[in-house]
């Protein structure tokens, strides 16, 4: 490595899951020696979504919800950047619930990882797409109505190619998870469960340590219908590791001329070159 | 020579496609071609036309007042018989039906059609069979040429034109612009299939593959907006296009693009409002939707396109003043310009320049890049993500410091709005003032905006031969808006006529906004048809 991935005073609360994640991140790149200006971190909005101000590396930190289109663009515009995709489970999972589906149609290049907290920490403690039913917030006073989301299973569903849950309390297997992620080719999604020590106070540090457990080693992330209960089992258990992993093809390569020649953003610019289209028109 | 045929019947009949044919025809006929379509948000069925007029000298616009009507069914005669000339001639489904029976395929209606028009206008048939062996698949070739000569045959010479040699394009305003973004060297375009709009999405899918564009059909327009920026952020030159509807779900990410600063061109084909409002039709109406759009302050540039020349050059201008001053460039179309079909010179690629401004790695010169470093112009030299080792590019959508870091600071909030606001001082060097056509210090001013130049310039020359002494500023660069003409022509005018495709007179209210100038007189327009310039001649009359 030649340069270093500075780290900047975050604020965040002490205590939360967001720390462990950035260090996580940092480790990550740092094992799979890509260099600060390769990689691009793309954000919403959220506390998860401001991780490019406080790592230094290439940043869109665009709109909440939006951090998916954007790295698309990204993507398509020049194939050797590395793009991240760093938001909660609000941009990720609601405001972006859409862009979410249709990243996993394309399968993009992207790895996707959610601060998944289970509720919402900069608006103050309503619930998230994920907050449990039944469970009372700073805006569901009498319990949320709404049965939560289940980003594997749908992600499954949609036919990602790259489906994982990490906690933010194990570093060093959350750090393979990303590494896994990142070096996968195809839009790869890790849900990554962490604390929220001021709006959550059910889910806790705790809530989760006493939940999560590690993927067997004989686990076959190749069958999607283990894949598929591992990835609705949460409750009592709460499964962590690549729940499943299958090679397709990604949205970029299906662009022959994306495939086979240089990043569109090192491509010469010549007007005259589109004259002949006048025949068209004779 | 001055002749207009009216192709009239239901969607699905086919109608298109003898449009075309007869479009192309008349252009390797050597003639100036001014075709115009109506047709309905609909697949199959209801009542779909078309004016294809044509003369011996430039026609900027359509004629309601029609020659010849193909009447594919007997609504059409109900519907236009009224438009017909005096002398006029209805080509009815009946007076070759038999043909088409004999031929034995109903499709061929369209080229027995054909063959009888170009006989009537007297113009030779080998033309017409050189467009059908390129417009036809190869097994229906053969049935078609016959159906032409059939119809030929079954016709009478009325008029016996001369043709002359033929040094023009056919294209409508969507396609122009889509030629435009290729030569400007766009390598990005997405967007959410749209009537009017979807036309420039089609010609750049077309042209994918061969000029190495990704065109990306998106989910939804909010996604649109936010993918050309993240590809025009990488460094690509970025476009996306909707129309009124789509755009207003752009408006956010259009917010975004003001703040942080990425270049990008935006194109809206408007459409008669409010919500869905007439799908498939024109009208004028989002000008102070497009100069407003957007949640906070930040500079834009919104150019009107005029005609499909000037969609063709503003859509390259467009590119590079996006990246000259890191701002988004807003273009305005409008249904009756996309789908109009045109002969016109072919465009002068010699004349397009790609101008880019992306700044190399001698010019950072903070040990840190800071992508939005204080700079005397508003604007920060722009590097690329991973082309120079070690510096980084940080964009963000909350307010920020110099590097792109978030900042809560009121110091450094006012000096950011101040660079960015700053910009539209050195943008006003770029802005084109409005184009003039006319008498010399007119009495009578005409002033629009877009492709109502078309009709307004027809009526105009009209007045002129009649003796009037009366002018026209057209209006394309919307915003800024340029005063310097207007405030010129508006002293030395006794009259000033406001002539726009909306019911509020929206150019009419910026200009006294801006320039403090009041019209007297206003010919406004929202039926969702386009204005001809019959009609504007007409009205300017009642006015005068």
């Amino acid at each position: 490595m030649k340069y270093e991935y500075k780290l900047y005073e975050p604020s965040w609360c002490p205590g939360c899951g967001n720390y462990m994640i950035r260090t996580a991140l940092k480790m990550a790149l740092e094992e799979l020696e890509i260099e600060p200006h390769e990689v691009v971190l793309v954000s919403g909005i959220g506390q998860a979504a401001k991780m490019q101000h406080y790592i230094k590396v290439n940043g869109f930190n665009g709109l909440h919800g939006r951090a998916i289109p954007p790295a698309i663009g990204i993507r398509l515009a020049n194939k050797n950047l590395k793009v991240i995709v760093e938001s909660g489970d609000g941009g990720s999972y609601g405001e972006g619930g859409n862009h979410f589906i249709h990243a996993i149609r394309r399968n993009i290049d992207i790895a996707h990882f959610v601060h998944d907290n289970q509720i919402y920490g900069l608006t103050k403690g309503q619930a998230s797409p994920t907050t449990a039913m039944g469970q009372k917030t700073t805006l569901q006073f009498d319990g949320v109505k709404v049965e939560p989301i289940k980003p594997l299973a749908l992600a499954l569903t949609m036919g990602a190619g790259f489906v994982a849950r990490g906690f933010s309390g194990d570093i060093p297997h959350l750090v393979s998870l990303m590494k896994a992620a990142i070096e996968y080719k195809g839009y790869a999604l890790v849900d990554i469960l962490q604390p929220c020590v001021v709006w959550n106070r059910v889910n806790t540090f705790a809530w989760y340590k006493n939940r999560v457990y590690h993927l067997p080693e004989d686990y076959d992330y190749t069958n999607k219908e283990e894949a598929m209960k591992k990835a609705l089992e949460f409750d009592d258990k709460i499964p962590i590791g690549i729940l499943y992993k299958e090679e397709k093809e990604s949205y970029e390569d299906r662009f022959d001329f994306i495939k086979n020649g240089p990043p569109l953003v090192d491509r010469q610019l010549n007007p005259m070159d589109a004259e002949r289209l006048m025949e068209e028109f004779r | 020579m001055d002749y207009s045929v009216l192709i009239g019947g239901a969607a699905g009949q086919g109608m298109d496609t003898c449009a075309i044919l007869l479009e192309k025809t008349l252009k390797r006929c050597g003639f100036s071609v001014y075709a115009s379509s109506d047709y309905m948000s609909r697949v199959r069925g209801g009542h779909n036309f078309f004016y294809i007029r044509f003369s011996d000298r430039k026609l900027y616009s359509f004629s309601p007042r029609v020659d010849l009507i193909f009447a594919m069914n007997k609504e059409t005669v109900d519907i236009h018989r009224s438009k017909l000339k005096e002398n006029g001639f209805i080509l009815t489904q009946e007076t070759i039906e038999d043909i088409v029976t004999k031929l034995g395929n109903p499709k061929v209606i369209n080229t027995v059609g054909l063959g009888f028009i170009l006989k009537y206008f007297g113009l030779p048939m080998d033309i017409a069979a050189e467009v059908i062996k390129e417009e036809f698949k190869e097994g229906i070739i053969e049935i078609n040429l016959r159906a032409l000569e059939e119809g030929y045959k079954q016709s009478k010479n009325r008029y016996s034109l001369t043709t002359f040699k033929d040094e023009s394009i056919l294209i409508n305003g969507n396609q122009a612009v889509g030629v435009g973004a290729i030569a400007a060297g766009c390598r990005f375009y997405c967007g959410y299939p749209m009537t009017p709009s979807t036309g420039v999405l089609n010609y750049l899918a077309a042209h994918s593959n061969e000029f190495g564009i990704a065109v990306d059909q998106v989910e939804d327009e909010v996604a649109a907006l936010n993918m050309a920026l993240g590809a025009a952020y990488a460094g690509v030159r970025a476009m996306t296009g909707s129309s009124g509807g789509g755009f207003a779900l752009m408006v956010e990410a259009l917010s975004l693009a003001g703040m942080i600063e990425v270049p990008v061109v935006l194109i809206n084909v408007q459409r008669p409002g409010p919500a869905t409002g007439f799908p498939t039709r024109t009208e004028q109406a989002d000008l102070r939707f497009m100069i407003h759009a957007g949640h906070g302050e930040f500079p834009r540039m919104v150019i009107a396109l005029r005609d499909v020349e000037d969609a063709f050059y503003q859509t390259v201008r467009a590119f590079n003043i996006a990246e000259k001053y890191q701002i988004p460039v807003l273009l305005m179309s409008d249904q009756h310009l996309a789908d109009s079909v045109v002969t016109v010179k072919p465009f002068d690629f010699t004349k397009v320049k790609v101008e880019r401004y992306i700044s190399g790695e001698e010019e950072v010169v903070d040990e840190e890049y800071k992508r939005y470093r204080f700079t005397e112009d508003g604007i920060s030299p722009r590097i690329l993500p991973g082309k120079i080792p070690g510096q980084v590019v940080l964009v963000d959508s909350d307010e920020h410091d110099e590097w792109g870091h978030i900042t809560e600071s009121d110091e450094i909030r006012t000096k950011m709005v101040d660079k960015r606001l700053k910009k539209y001082e050195y943008l006003k060097e770029d802005i084109q003032e409005p184009w003039f056509i006319g008498k010399d210090k007119p009495e009578n001013l005409i002033i629009c905006w877009g492709s109502t130049y078309g009709a307004v310039r027809e009526a105009v020359d009209r007045l002129i031969e009649e003796g009037y002494s009366i002018g026209a500023l057209i209006f394309g660069d919307i915003w800024p808006l340029p005063t310097k003409r207007l405030l010129d022509f508006g002293k030395m005018a006794k009259r000033i006529i406001d002539v726009e495709q909306n019911a509020t007179g929206q150019l009419e209210s910026l200009i006294r906004e801006v320039a403090l100038m009041k019209p007297t007189d206003r010919i406004l327009k929202y039926d969702g048809r386009p204005f001809s310039g019959e009609e504007v001649y007409k009205r300017i009359r009642e006015v005068l």
